[in-house]
């Protein structure tokens, strides 16, 4: 039985209280009106470089107002930005971490199951962490901040293509959608752990088999409800734009930051003693999972934007011009460290066995796809105004706590190891 | 190589593990095991050093990826920069995501066919070698092990035996 650290327990909470003084700095700072949002931007104009002003003089008086205004919109979305930008990367680790443990009980792996707890243990942040996506997709639904524009009927009004996608991108059909996948979701999750709870005290493996159904049924749905939510969620921040493969590209993001959180969490356990069993063949088969899908990310990665850079069609292309443009380092950076890293890292087999290796390259995945979070929300709520600042600190604070405070509660309710799962002795004597 | 050999044969490879195990706990020298397939864990009982033909692998990928790289930049981009369909010729970054393509499949070929190659010279197969197994049975159900002898065929003889063998014959090479 684990028991939460109060080290720990205690190192979350700061976390949390770090990360809501923050975000609420962040908050504070944001313009109300044009002149301080003018202001801002030509402050810190003033410290770089102070000669782009005569260009900005020759506009006209009109383009200038409404100039101004598109900059105000930019800079009060910056704390909005940095919130959901981080609840969706924490959320999308703990939905990587179910759709793992999903396959692990359909595909009836043999390696696994010593580690069934420890993935439960991770998707119980599905719990909070989908509520307060949910929150904010209702804030955003009631005006209370301009991360999507399709939300505006203002916007719509004047935007013939955002009419024509009305009949999808409609807010109450945007929330229905939500609750119905978020309903979905933690209802596996819920459920799931109560059969993996009740297989321990059975006489009988009739709990097991229920969950390998339930499971099966599960990756079926979350296989349609993850592709949509990346349109609603993620992909509607640029309602202009649209590419078919983007459902798979959150996915493969999803799925190697929640392998690579199940190593380190893994690790982390086994380092404290409370996981003897596992041993370094487990770690080495997580890593060739964080290698494998490292590589199946860059692959869709590439296979998205080589296909839009190639054809060039100017109404698909935009998309990858502002990143190119306005983020050139976190845009080209994440692929290093997504891409390069991991690939030459990981790549020795030895190298994978070695704990400390893979906790290092674990934090370097997860930078990574943070960025990569990063790159799919800014541009499209923030453009030109991004950086990485209090706002941003803040809420990748308060959600790493929130989710260390979630998972470690959650492991220490219940034994790390399950008593009687038909594939545990398998898992026990696995050697690679 | 000792110039008398003794071949013990098993029946089967749990047997045959055991047998060298014990073979090698006292001190004979095994010249050589046939097997009609892999056998789980049989290289690491023997002592086999581990294989470096993973290592061989990266470095042709490199040079396969530097192949690639050499040849598009040379024919592309510095010998006739054309303008194809409005694709930026001027520098090998610029015109980079269309040649990916083919650096990906020029790394996977070099590396998968020079490690094959390697592998081909360094257990020396080629099509016309004359095979060397010394009892046919070998590749159908049966396990053989050489041992060579020095001095003490009798001795050896008789520790084979013991291991479960089901014909131990002595060969002068």
């Amino acid at each position: 039985m684990y028991t939460f650290s109060n080290r720990l327990k205690i190192g979350s909470y700061i976390l949390m209280a770090l990360g809501v003084i923050c975000l609420a700095t962040g908050f504070l700072g944001a313009p109300s009106t044009v002149e301080e949002a003018r202001e801002m931007v030509a402050s810190a104009h003033d410290d770089g470089h102070g000669s782009d002003h005569g260009e900005a003089m020759a506009h006209s008086e009109e383009h200038d107002a409404s100039h101004d205004e598109h900059l105000l919109h930019q800079l009060q979305n910056r704390p909005w930005a940095a919130l959901y930008t981080a609840a969706f990367f924490f959320f999308m680790i703990a939905l990587g971490t179910l759709a793992f443990y999903a396959i692990q009980r359909a595909a009836q792996a043999g390696w696994s199951p010593l580690l069934f707890r420890v993935m439960e243990g991770i998707t119980a942040y599905l719990v909070p962490g989908g509520i307060i996506v949910f929150v904010i997709l209702v804030l955003s639904v009631m005006h209370v901040n301009h991360l999507f524009v399709w939300m505006d009927p203002e916007v719509v009004a004047h935007d013939e293509l955002l009419q024509g996608k009305q009949g999808y991108l409609n807010p109450t059909f945007f929330l229905i959608r939500a609750v119905l996948f978020l309903g979905g979701w933690i209802f596996y999750r819920q459920y799931s752990r109560k059969l993996s709870l009740a297989q321990d005290e059975a006489n009988d493996n009739s709990n097991f088999v229920k969950n390998f159904k339930w499971s099966a049924a599960f990756l079926v749905f979350y296989l349609i409800s993850e592709s949509m939510m990346s349109w609603d969620w993620i992909m509607s921040l640029d309602p202009h734009w649209f590419s078919t493969l983007f459902g798979w590209y959150v996915f493969a993001s999803m799925f190697v930051s929640g392998i690579t959180v199940i190593a380190m969490v893994t690790v982390y356990l086994k380092s404290k003693g409370y996981l003897e069993e596992v041993h370094d063949s487990h770690i080495h088969d997580l890593a060739k999972f964080m290698f494998g899908i490292s590589i199946f990310w860059t692959y869709l990665w590439f296979g998205q934007f080589m296909l839009i850079w190639y054809a060039n069609i100017p109404e698909e292309v935009t998309y990858f011009v502002t990143r190119i443009e306005d983020y050139k380092l976190p845009f080209f950076g994440m692929l290093v460290l997504n891409f390069i890293f991991p690939l030459l890292i990981l790549m020795n087999s030895d190298y994978k066995r070695v704990n400390w290796f893979v906790i290092m390259t674990g934090i370097i995945i997860l930078v990574g796809h943070y960025l990569d979070v990063f790159n799919m929300v800014m541009p499209a709520t923030v453009g030109d105004q991004w950086g990485i600042g209090i706002a941003e600190i803040g809420g990748i604070l308060f959600f790493a706590g929130l989710f260390i405070f979630s998972v470690f509660s959650a492991l220490a309710k219940a034994p790390l190891v399950p008593k009687r799962n038909p594939f545990l002795e398998e898992s026990r004597q696995f050697h690679y | 190589m000792a110039s008398k050999v003794i071949h013990a044969l098993y029946n089967d490879d749990d047997i045959l593990m055991q047998a060298v195990k014990k073979v090698r706990a006292a001190h004979h020298h095994i010249e050589e095991v046939y097997t009609p397939f892999p056998v789980h864990g049989l290289d690491k009982a023997l002592g086999l050093a581990d294989t470096r033909i993973a290592i061989t692998s990266f470095m042709y990928g490199c040079l396969g990826l530097t192949v690639a790289v050499v040849m598009m930049n040379y024919m592309m981009i510095e010998d006739w920069p054309q303008d194809i369909g409005g694709k930026p010729s001027f520098s090998y970054l610029d015109n980079m995501p269309a040649f990916v393509p083919i650096m990906f499949e020029m790394t996977v070929f070099f590396a998968a066919h020079l490690m094959v190659i390697t592998f081909y010279l360094r257990s020396k197969m080629w099509p016309f070698k004359k095979a060397e197994n010394p009892d046919v049975r070998t590749t159908d159900d049966h396990f053989l092990m050489e041992v060579g002898v020095h001095n003490n065929e009798k001795e050896l003889i008789e520790l084979l035996r013991e291991t479960g063998a089901v014909e131990v014959n002595t060969i002068e090479k």
